[in-house]
């Protein structure tokens, strides 16, 4: 039978106390209630049959026994969680988390923008040698310049030979020595850049020795010190990065932890109701899991967001000060200041991550909780 | 449906507050669970519900032997009961009406499927004009139907009332006690923890008669 008959068979039992006509006149619209509640079957369709039933059993003098049965009221479904939830403590760590998320993805974007830096240096450098000719008051500058070209030209792997003009070489040294000097009386070396081939590989060891044979001042520099210390020192960087974000979602993780055990220790009284309705373990936690996982969401939603905005601010900083000569060497080291579509997924899978994490926490956290107490 | 042999149970180091517990409810039955204040009325209907274990015996409850249960499967048993406490246990953050679908949702059942329902039950118990309120505006009568309509809501197989009439008057005490003659009728065995004589000689039951920790049985 259905809940709806049911209720209705009870009411109909309870006009019947007091005297038998009545008596008899509810059990007719009991049995017709129990009839008309199985042919109709669906539960939605429930009210209108009891409305029926209601006009009916009016007609044989129950009316001001039986209630009227008008439509259902609205606004009884809210969205409200079965535990009850301490606001402030929500806030609180909404901004935790908050925090902490954005200080791991300003981490895994710093990551993120090193890697590609690194990778660049090591693109660049790779396809580039550098003879570095030492200025000797026996020589003439000019016809060792030459001398090396023809040298090299016809050399397998080199696909290009660049002589840096004396000005561009003194560019270079405007850093370190400052502008307004007088360089030509310096004995500044002179460059001469090779571009290599990127399918046959020159043999360095044999330009070496044509070089020391021919040209005793000349030294041929194949980078290889440098994007080692360089790659060494982007690798240290990326790890670090990577222990932070790491550090941090385990600070995120314990802060949840922490948050649950409290909110189950202020809901005690609901989860112990819960349990004997009959709510089993897994439904409690997925209350739990549902509502941290939504906090979760939003603060990393926030840090993730400043972190975003802050990278961008500083993107712009930079090209500001674009001008300057110590962003050359800001750009040689970590390129332009963006960390590029892959950099804006890092953040985003960071603060996603985070979200996850503390719905996963919680989860456990409660079932963990949840056994100690059985 | 409900087993009990020789079941003791004492808190801590303590006496044993129950002693050599032996009965058990058939379904379809009706009977009152009643003794003195204090007698432990409330205890043994705990142990029915599976929320105090105890310290020896045996209890079996629609026939598994619930004592070496784990947590999940006892969860299951209580699916299949109703309850209503003595203290009400309402959730005071939830309206009255959320409260009596508790065990609707914990079932998994969609709104829709069950709110004509829970809005009919509330109707009858005379909550219709209260299912938005919250249980802490609500009279202790009318939180006593509340708690009543969320454990009948589900049509247990055993309803437990601990003190169901304690908070309303003479007149919906007696339609209550109707209630849940007709829940009996339709198969639901029901076990009321009492101590009012005059609700008990309102309908002739078996008495399970509580005093000094032990258990007889009337009837």
């Amino acid at each position: 039978m259905m809940p709806a008959a049911l209720c209705w068979r009870m009411a109909a039992c309870m006009w019947t106390v007091e005297d038998m006509p009545l008596r008899l006149k509810a059990l007719a619209a009991n049995i017709a209630i129990g009839i008309g509640a199985v042919i109709s079957g669906a539960a939605g369709r429930t009210p209108a049959l009891l409305t029926r039933l209601g006009a009916w059993s009016r007609s044989i003098g129950m009316s001001t026994a039986m209630p009227d049965m008008p439509g259902l009221p609205s606004g009884l479904k809210r969205a409200q969680p079965l535990i009850p939830v301490d606001s402030s403590a929500s806030r609180a760590l909404v901004a935790v988390i908050a925090i902490l998320t954005f200080l791991a993805a300003l981490a895994g974007g710093a990551a993120h923008m090193v890697a590609r830096a690194s990778a660049d240096w090591r693109t660049a450098v790779s396809n580039e040698m550098t003879i570095q000719i030492r200025p000797d008051l026996r020589r003439n500058m000019e016809d060792d310049l030459k001398r090396v070209a023809e040298l090299l030209r016809p050399s397998a792997g080199v696909e290009s030979i660049r002589v840096v003009p004396r000005a561009e070489s003194d560019s270079l040294l405007e850093p370190w020595l400052g502008t307004g000097l007088q360089l030509a009386e310096l004995p500044i070396p002179r460059l001469v850049v090779l571009t290599i081939s990127r399918n046959s590989r020159p043999d360095i060891e044999a330009l070496r020795q044509t070089l020391r044979r021919e040209l005793p001042t000349a030294s041929l520099d194949d980078h290889r010190l440098w994007t080692g210390r360089l790659s060494t020192m982007a690798n240290t960087l990326i790890l670090a990065a990577m222990v932070v974000v790491l550090l941090v979602t385990l600070a995120a993780g314990l802060a949840v932890a922490f948050a649950t055990r409290g909110a189950m220790a202020g809901s005690q009284d609901s989860v112990e109701v819960l349990h004997l309705v009959g709510a089993d373990d897994g439904f409690i936690a997925r209350e739990f899991q549902g509502r941290f996982l939504k906090l979760g969401l939003e603060g990393g939603a926030v840090g993730g967001l400043a972190a975003l905005v802050v990278t961008a601010v500083l993107g712009w900083v930079s090209l500001s000060w674009s001008t300057g000569p110590g962003s050359d060497q800001l750009k040689a080291l970590f390129g332009s200041f963006e960390i590029g579509w892959m950099g804006y997924l890092i953040v985003i899978g960071i603060a996603a991550m985070v979200a996850l994490i503390a719905g996963l926490v919680s989860r456990i956290t409660v079932r963990q909780h949840l056994r100690d107490m059985a | 449906m409900v087993r009990f042999e020789g079941v003791g149970l004492r808190y801590g180091m303590g006496p044993e507050v129950l002693r050599d517990i032996t009965f058990s409810v058939e379904p379809r039955s009706f009977q009152y669970l009643t003794g003195p204040s204090g007698a432990g009325k409330t205890t043994l209907l705990k142990l029915m519900l599976l929320s105090l274990k105890p310290t020896r015996g045996l209890i079996n409850l629609f026939g598994h032997d619930v004592t070496r249960r784990q947590n999940d499967a006892l969860s299951a048993s209580r699916r299949r009961m109703g309850i209503v406490f003595q203290d009400f246990r309402l959730l005071d953050h939830l309206t009255v009406y959320e409260n009596v679908s508790l065990p609707m949702r914990i079932k998994g059942r969609e709104e829709a499927s069950y709110r004509s329902e829970v809005v009919e039950l509330l109707r009858w118990v005379g909550l219709g004009e209260r299912m938005h309120s919250i249980p802490p505006v609500l009279s202790g009568g009318e939180k006593q139907r509340a708690a009543i309509a969320r454990a009948l809501i589900i049509k247990p197989e055993l309803l437990l009332a601990d003190e169901p009439t304690g908070n309303v008057d003479p007149t919906l005490a007696k339609r209550l006690l109707r209630l849940f003659m007709e829940l009996q009728q339709l198969g639901t065995a029901v076990v009321i923890a009492t101590h009012d004589l005059n609700l008990m000689d309102q309908h002739d039951a078996r008495r399970l008669v509580l005093a000094d920790g032990s258990l007889h049985v009337d009837g």
